[in-house]
């Protein structure tokens, strides 16, 4: 597949403070990526290189084969971008909005198709500041989609909505994607990162410190399956001693960790041999989240690290 | 520089414009606060007397005092007496704005004691036909009186008329191109300095830096919506100038150029003064600086013409001094040449900081 984004060692100082510290990733055109990082990590300071608002302080850029800091012009013609922290006139109505970038982008978009494809017709009438939260994000969305963009750059789409509205910004990302736009999201839901996005980077302290897709994240930085029963901690002792496998035993519940598919029946031959009383039994796996949480716990000197294994 | 783009953005800037109460109240209603407050304070003196401007070369004889004191006692007319130079006297007048002269000739009293015919001189003007009325009917009831009193109603004092110039101008007249050219300068600078650095920290420069919309579009939608706002200002202001207060103005073809340089200008300069300034704060200051030492030095509320010399030439280096001086000389004076010198020169202007304010305003940080 072809390359929409490539990022070759980037780095972005802001006066002393190294905000984006050599980091390299690509986009393949179609796909849609999740950038993932805690606050400050050095999201928006990246997405903004790439959508040639900010001047990159070294490494190479190429966003649809166009360098976007001396390319903007013809560049912003092909892509679609929410900022984070939306913003637009204040007396102007969404329907207004979406007609005036029509115009400028020279597009003949029909502005109630687009406004209820993000949701937003109850409002396409009311003026910018009488607008939630949530409804500014999404005529945001919906202004990032009037020329029709090759690429969407989406900084948080979905922060401050509520789960409904988040399910329908997601059909809209589906729908992009299916339609073989590219889209670069970055968001603090890791859930809708694994559900959504092709390919996953983690980016903390301006670093890339996990990349690929969420499977391969999590099978590479995740723990391994286990097993749950609600059982007394005589339970956990007796595997313990038969099956050679790290059992965990914490508020009446018992945790055995999974090395090899085999090992689910052992466990639970010895669980029924050994007659001590348990209830339902559930399979457990770390989401994206666990090894998000663990990863920058890890790095932040342990100080999250009790509650990432918790 | 496309033209579509540029009316599109010229429907958000007009909307944005309509929908906010203060800025309508700023356009439409405050041009008539102003011109009614000034224009109240300044006629408020003349409403009962007509001021009689008299020259007396019969060097305070008693009788020539005693006419004049009675000339006071009609009510109808204020007398003030003055000690110009004799020959120029009327164009005094004319300078002065004031409407009605009066000369007593030297000799006045030798002549009237004895019994000999001598003429005082009242000078008139065309445009204020009640000031003159009065004085006319106030002089000649006071000289009959005297007639009558010295010598069984042989006319002694005759009464000779002139016609001062063409026109006379009074504070009004003046007062209105002068309150237009405030707008024009005030209305941008203060809100064109305040979009360039909100826009800037709310993020809109930079959402409007992903669109096609260039940097100089963007500017000429504004000016045009400003150029715009004035025609309907300075209509505002003439019409209750001349309605409220009976000014004299010629409206004229001449001021469009003005109407347009003037907006034109001031919008790049607010522009150009919200862009260098780093901080909400520090543009409004610079704004400030430029904009107040203009708004009361450029002949807006006092002619330059009545300040101390220094400060005459300091007005000669503004601007807006320039934009008014023409639209006087286009609706008091019917100078041509003078008018076009000025908007020539208000035209370089603008040219020039509008290209400034391209230039120096970003869209985007580095
Ligand atoms: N204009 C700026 N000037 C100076 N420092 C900045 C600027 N913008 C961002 N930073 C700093 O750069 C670092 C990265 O910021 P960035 O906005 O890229 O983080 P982020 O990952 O988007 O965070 P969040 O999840 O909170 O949006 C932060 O430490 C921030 O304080
Ligand atoms: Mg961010």
């Amino acid at each position: 597949m072809a390359t929409a984004i490539e990022v070759q060692n980037l780095s972005k100082e802001y006066g002393p403070l190294r905000a984006v510290d050599g980091i390299s990733f690509r986009v393949r055109v179609g796909e849609v990526f999740a950038f993932l990082g805690p606050n400050g990590a050095g999201k928006t300071t990246t997405v903004e290189i790439l959508e040639g608002l900010r001047r990159a302080t070294g490494g190479s850029v190429s966003v649809l084969g166009l360098d976007p800091w001396s390319d903007a012009y013809r560049l912003h013609l092909r892509i679609g971008v929410i900022p984070q922290d939306f913003r637009f006139f204040e007396k102007i109505t969404p329907r207004e909005a979406v007609q005036y970038y029509g115009s400028l982008f020279h597009t003949k978009p029909d502005p109630d198709e687009l406004l209820s494809r993000v949701q937003l017709s109850d409002k396409a009438s009311s003026r910018f500041d009488t607008l939630s939260g949530g409804q500014k994000q999404k005529l945001g969305l919906a202004l990032a989609l009037t020329n029709d963009p090759e690429t969407c750059f989406l900084d948080e789409p979905t922060t401050g909505l509520d789960p409904t509205a988040r399910r329908a910004i997601w059909r809209v990302i589906r729908t992009l994607k299916s339609e073989g736009r590219t889209v670069f999201l970055t968001t603090h839901y890791l859930e809708e990162a694994e559900v959504l996005a092709d390919q996953v980077a983690i980016i903390h302290h301006g670093r890339i410190i996990a990349a690929g897709t969420p499977n391969e994240i999590i099978t590479a930085h995740g723990r391994p399956g286990r097993l749950r029963f609600q059982a007394p901690p005589a339970l956990a002792e007796y595997l313990r001693a038969r099956l050679g496998l790290t059992v965990v035993s914490m508020d009446s519940r018992v945790d055995v960790e999974l090395r090899e598919k085999t090992d689910a029946l052992r466990v639970l031959s010895a669980v029924e041999a050994s007659g001590l009383p348990w209830q339902n039994f559930t399979t457990v796996q770390d989401t994206l989240e666990d090894v998000f949480v663990r990863l920058v716990g890890e790095m932040d000197d342990g100080a999250l690290k009790s509650e990432a294994d918790g | 520089m496309r033209l579509g783009r540029i009316t599109a953005d010229l429907k958000i800037v007009v909307r944005s414009y309509l929908r906010n109460p203060v800025a309508l109240f700023f356009s439409l209603i405050f041009p008539i606060i102003l011109i009614g407050l000034f224009g109240l304070i300044f006629s408020a003196t003349g409403n009962s007397a007509v001021p009689l401007t008299v020259l007396n070369l019969d060097h305070n004889s008693p009788v020539s005092v005693q006419y004049l004191a009675e000339l006071n006692n009609t009510t109808f007319v204020k007398v003030q007496v003055v000690n110009w130079n004799a020959s120029g006297f009327a164009s005094q007048l004319g300078r002065n704005g004031d409407p009605v002269g009066l000369v007593i000739p030297s000799g006045f009293e030798a002549s009237y004691l004895a019994h000999r015919p001598v003429n005082v001189t009242v000078y008139t003007n065309l445009a204020d036909a009640a000031s003159s009325g009065e004085v006319l009917g106030a002089v000649q009831g006071v000289s009959s009186f005297f007639n009558l009193h010295a010598s069984n109603g042989s006319a002694i004092i005759g009464i000779t008329q002139q016609h001062v110039g063409s026109q006379v101008y009074t504070y009004i007249d003046y007062l209105i191109p002068g309150l237009i050219g405030f707008s024009i300068l005030t209305s941008p600078m203060f809100s064109m300095v305040d979009i360039a650095a909100s826009y800037r920290k709310e993020g809109i420069f930079r959402e409007l830096s992903l669109t096609p919309l260039t940097r100089s579009e963007w500017l000429t939608s504004h000016i045009l919506w400003y150029v715009a706002l004035t025609f309907v200002t300075a209509g505002i202001m003439i019409g209750a100038g001349v309605e409220l207060f009976g000014a004299h103005v010629t409206i004229s073809l001449g001021l469009v150029p003005f109407l347009i340089a003037g907006p034109l200008l001031f919008v790049s300069l607010g522009m150009l003064a919200g862009s260098v300034a780093k901080t909400p704060e520090s543009a409004a200051l610079i704004g400030n600086i430029i904009t107040f030492p203009m708004m009361f030095l450029s002949g807006t509320f006092f002619q330059v013409s009545l300040f101390p010399p220094a400060l005459q030439s300091f007005a000669h280096i503004l601007p807006l001094y320039y934009v008014i001086d023409g639209m006087d000389q286009v609706m008091l004076f019917a100078n041509t040449t003078r008018a076009l010198f000025d908007v020539l020169g208000v035209f370089a202007a603008a040219i020039v900081v509008f290209l400034l304010a391209v230039r120096f305003f970003k869209w985007r940080d580095e």
